[in-house]
């Protein structure tokens, strides 16, 4: 087992509001290992981007973060203060988000943007070291004409070119960390297939870890090492991503593997998940997927399933993993 | 409506209000101001301060009623004629509630109106109404309404014009700005593949989307207006010396204020600064409540 | 069979916003005004058939969802014709409209923006009937509303509620029964599953499709995911830069894949555990601007197989096969 560079114990985000208490996040224990790429999984409303959001201490009132144990390169962070924080953002751990039209600041020339990250993580380099620094960023991400392109506003970018300039900021400080919350939804396949492609190079290059948050069970099959299926603020499967992909042993995961269109196969119908997402201030009792599930049986309304072991690095939660239904 | 009314009640809104202080503490003032233009004459008020029978010279300037030589008929003093302070606040801001209101109805109904059609149509019309809006807003307010006063004459209705003609700017402005929103929004182009004619989408879908800017600004306007009648009368050139006013109060005091006969002027003063206050407070909660931004 | 709804020729475009000065460029020596513009739709061509799914897919800015909202009349086209059921609808003044935007109805991408937040879900799909008086009364209307909700998997105790009150599954649901309540013959659907969770997306899929079994209406369906497309459309037309590049049934297109673009965006496409209909090719560059189109054939400067000629010469349509044409220049 490679080193662990981030393990998160018993990860509980409320937020409490005039209507009840929405749990979010609710007990996530995970970790990953210096250099793999692991995607987080599920669809919205699941609790995915509220998990990395907790862990880099982002989250707003009337939000409120609890974890048992939240370990960063060796470091206790659970009760890092906000200046500690401060120092690990941006620099071991950095963002790539959705919306690469809304992430750039419009005011502000590329090159200045880049500067800003090396400035503040970077101090002892100087101006020329800082510019040479920049292009080399661009360069790294297929910015095309570099030099030039730093006095560019991001308004003169399409939006696949404005992600590179983001993924760029994300990577200026040599982050031991990336989190690219749906890197890739605001953008067109063929652009995104460019996007993925680049990502995976530069943190293996880098040999940095990436959490890939989306909804897409296609891109992370093909991007990442390690798959986490989250359902209501809870994980319900986590493993190998060929694992989770041919074999998966939560309902839910095969259901939502099911539901996606296939390009080869002529169907005339497609299998869906029936019902929908409950309704976060009224969880269902016991397992919360069973008023949706197929193989739900008596006690998977009444007790909530624990993590079962279904293989090597490969657990669900349920009452009945891997069985016909 | 029943049920309209009880959902009310439980909503969020509703669970905010109950805890914002200064909101209720507005709303008090409102309350208290509106039943005292309503019921006032009838229940408080020791005499009518604007019939001249009811005056007695030998009154002039009695002070108010916990000062020496102040008398518990007259409990916050009288003026120079005698007249009752108490009663002549509660005969003038009838008028001020009425110039409040009616103004800002008024003003909100025509502004929204254009706004609306500038915000939905675009083009020349659009140009055209924004431009005058512009070169109005390039004047300050005051200056207009002394203008227009100055030209049609003193009076409650043409004060009412006058304010009208400042006022309709703001809400046009801004109804246009959400107009142009709420135009870009799926349920209109919806709207247009049924066939809708412009006028129908305009009503039942861009008005009920916009009217929450305007009720905030209705009531911020509302305190707005009530001040710039108070300070016109003030001029002299608000409403006319024989009817009842805050404003005109003030300034039959302020003559003599600096001689010690303070009340005269300083309890009308007050009695605006709380009713303006009050609204103010339910406005910013009402902005705050309103405003999707915020949420 | 007679086509339902005939495209032909259509052009759209807009209007850049630009400073005044700003439009006056020096050329050949002299000052002339040129007022740039969008070229959102070029010259497209196709035809739907009765009871047929036809789908326009392509990328962002490649004109198909303004196609779409050209036939519908949202806007008018600067140049082209559109008929439906043999008349020619693309001047028409909008009380002439009338009748045929009873015919024609459309289902929106974006569930959160379509139906309006101040009305109930009753006065939301009541509103269409109403006007256009497929319905004698309020009442009949309103058995009607609840017959569709039923219909389109609600329930009608859940009419009096608000759109925020629902999941954007349900409301896109709203939003297909608000455009059946008229009782089209042909329904536009842009993107209607690009906003839904995977797991409701084969819902609605489903639901559209059943709808279309029993009722017997056609679709323009409007989207940029392929595994989509298969499983909803008949015949399917692939748009890059305003024009279509390829179209053909679904067949034709899924199997013999013949133009680069349709290659490039089968190759793009991440896929679960299956083999790429086209192995992975080399991708390179971005969509050019539309305001400038590039010479010769919209493609070319993305295309690996470019030759000389693609540079200057435009391709006109091939037919491959009888309904399978190709705009390239590799099939002359």
């Amino acid at each position: 087992m490679q080193e662990k560079l981030l393990e998160v114990k018993n990860l509980r985000t409320y937020f409490h509001t005039f209507k009840g208490v929405v749990k979010a996040v609710d007990g996530i224990s995970f970790s990953l290992g210096k250099g793999e790429i692991l995607g987080i999984v599920g669809e919205s409303g699941s609790g995915k981007s509220v998990t990395c959001f907790s862990i880099l201490k982002l989250i707003e009132e009337p939000g409120k973060v609890q974890a048992d144990e939240i370990w960063f390169q060796g470091k206790d962070i659970t009760a890092a203060s906000e200046k500690e924080m401060t120092k690990i953002r941006g620099k071991d751990i950095s963002m790539v988000f959705q919306d690469p039209m809304t992430s750039l600041n419009p005011l502000y020339t590329i090159g200045k943007q880049i500067e800003e990250m090396l400035i503040l993580h970077e101090p002892q380099m100087d101006k020329d070291q800082r510019k040479k620094r920049c292009i080399e960023l661009l360069n790294a991400v297929g910015i095309p004409n570099a030099e030039q392109q730093l006095k560019a506003y991001p308004h003169q970018f399409s939006g696949g070119m404005r992600q590179r300039v983001v993924i760029a900021i994300a990577l200026a400080a040599n982050p031991k960390l990336i989190i690219a919350d749906e890197p890739t939804t605001a953008l067109d396949v063929t652009i995104q297939a460019q996007i993925l492609k680049l990502m995976k190079k530069l943190v293996q290059e880098r040999q940095a870890s990436l959490i890939l948050i989306t909804h897409d069970l296609a891109v992370v099959s093909e991007m990442v090492d390690r798959v986490i299926v989250m359902y209501c603020g809870k994980i319900v499967e986590q493993g190998p991503v060929d694992k989770i992909i041919n074999e998966p042993s939560h309902p839910y995961t095969i259901g939502l593997l099911d539901s996606i269109p296939r390009l080869r196969k002529e169907q005339d119908r497609l299998d869906f998940i029936p019902g929908m997402v409950p309704n976060m201030y009224d969880l269902p009792s016991g397992c919360l997927f069973a008023p949706r599930c197929k193989g739900c049986k008596d006690v998977c309304r009444n007790r909530e399933p624990e993590m079962k072991t279904v293989g090597s690095n490969h657990s669900a939660a349920c009452h009945f993993p891997r069985i016909d239904y | 409506m029943g049920k309209k009314i009880k959902g009310f009640f439980q909503s969020e809104t509703f669970f905010r209000y109950r805890h914002n202080i200064p909101a209720m503490v507005g709303t008090l003032f409102i309350v208290i101001a509106v039943f005292v233009a309503l019921f006032g004459r009838q229940l408080l008020a020791v005499q009518n301060p604007y019939d001249l029978t009811q005056l007695d010279l030998a009154n002039a300037y009695l002070p108010p009623m916990w000062m020496e030589g102040g008398s518990p008929q007259f409990p916050l003093g009288t003026d120079n004629q005698g007249r009752d302070i108490f009663s002549a606040i509660i005969y003038g801001s009838v008028s001020s509630l009425t110039i409040g209101i009616c103004g800002m109805t008024c003003a909100c109904l025509i502004g929204t109106t254009l706004g609306l059609i500038s915000g939905y149509f675009g083009g020349v019309i659009d140009a055209v109404i924004m431009r005058i809006a512009d070169i109005q807003l390039s004047f300050p307010s005051m200056f207009i309404a002394l203008f227009i006063l100055s030209v049609v004459g003193q009076g409650i209705d043409k004060l009412l014009i006058a304010l009208v003609c400042v006022g309709w700017v703001t809400y046009a402005r801004t109804v246009r700005g959400a107009t142009l929103s709420v135009k870009k929004m799926e349920y209109i182009e919806a709207s247009k593949t049924m066939g809708l004619p412009n006028f129908l989408i305009i009503v039942r879908h861009v008005m009920p989307n916009v009217v929450s800017s305007v009720i905030v600004l209705a009531t911020i306007q509302m305190g707005d207006f009530i001040l710039t009648e108070a300070a016109l009368s003030f001029l002299g050139v608000g409403v006319p010396v024989t009817e009842p006013s805050l404003g005109l109060l003030v300034k039959s005091g302020f003559d003599v204020l600096f001689s010690g006969m303070w009340w005269t002027s300083v309890f009308p003063g007050l009695y605006i600064m709380l009713l303006v206050f009050g609204i103010n407070l339910v406005g910013d909660f009402l902005r705050d409540e309103l405003n999707p931004k915020l949420k | 069979m007679k086509p339902l709804v005939q495209v032909e020729d259509l052009v759209q475009e807009f209007k850049v916003n630009q400073g005044f000065l700003d439009s006056f460029k020096w050329k050949d020596k002299k000052l002339v005004r040129e007022k740039k513009a969008v070229h959102a739709v070029n010259k497209v061509s196709f035809d739907i058939y009765p009871g047929e799914a036809f789908s326009l897919v392509g990328e962002s800015g490649c004109g198909k969802s303004t196609t779409a909202k050209t036939i519908i009349r949202l806007l008018n086209p600067v140049s082209g014709r559109i008929y439906y059921g043999g008349e020619d609808i693309s001047r028409l003044k909008s009380e002439k409209m009338l009748p045929y935007r009873k015919k024609m109805q459309m289902i929106f991408q974006d569930p959160y923006a379509s139906l309006d937040p101040q009305k109930t879900i009753k006065s939301i799909i009541m509103e269409p009937m109403l006007f256009h008086k497929v319905v004698a009364n309020k009442k009949e209307a309103e058995e009607k509303c609840m017959e569709l909700l039923k219909k389109v998997g609600l329930r009608p105790e859940q009419a009096t509620r608000y759109p925020h009150q629902f999941s954007g599954g349900q409301r896109q649901r709203i939003g297909i029964a608000r455009a059946l309540a008229v009782e089209p013959e042909f329904i536009i659907a842009d993107e209607p599953v690009s906003a839904l969770d995977v797991s409701i997306q084969a819902q609605i899929l489903n639901l559209m499709m059943d709808l279309k079994d029993e009722y017997g209406f056609s679709y323009l369906f409007i989207a940029h995911d392929l595994s989509v497309v298969r499983h909803i459309s008949d015949r399917l037309g692939v748009m890059y830069l305003g024009t279509i590049v390829e179209m053909g049934t679904k067949r034709d297109v899924f199997e013999h894949v013949a133009h680069p673009y349709t290659k490039l965006l089968f190759s793009a496409v991440p896929t679960v555990g299956e083999e790429p209909i086209v192995p992975p090719m080399k991708m390179e560059g971005e969509i050019p601007n539309p305001v400038n189109l590039p010479q010769g054939c919209v493609f070319h400067d993305r295309c690996p197989y470019c030759k000389e000629i693609c540079k200057t010469v435009r391709p006109d349509f091939k037919e491959l096969e009888p309904g399978h044409q190709v705009a390239c220049h590799l099939f002359a």
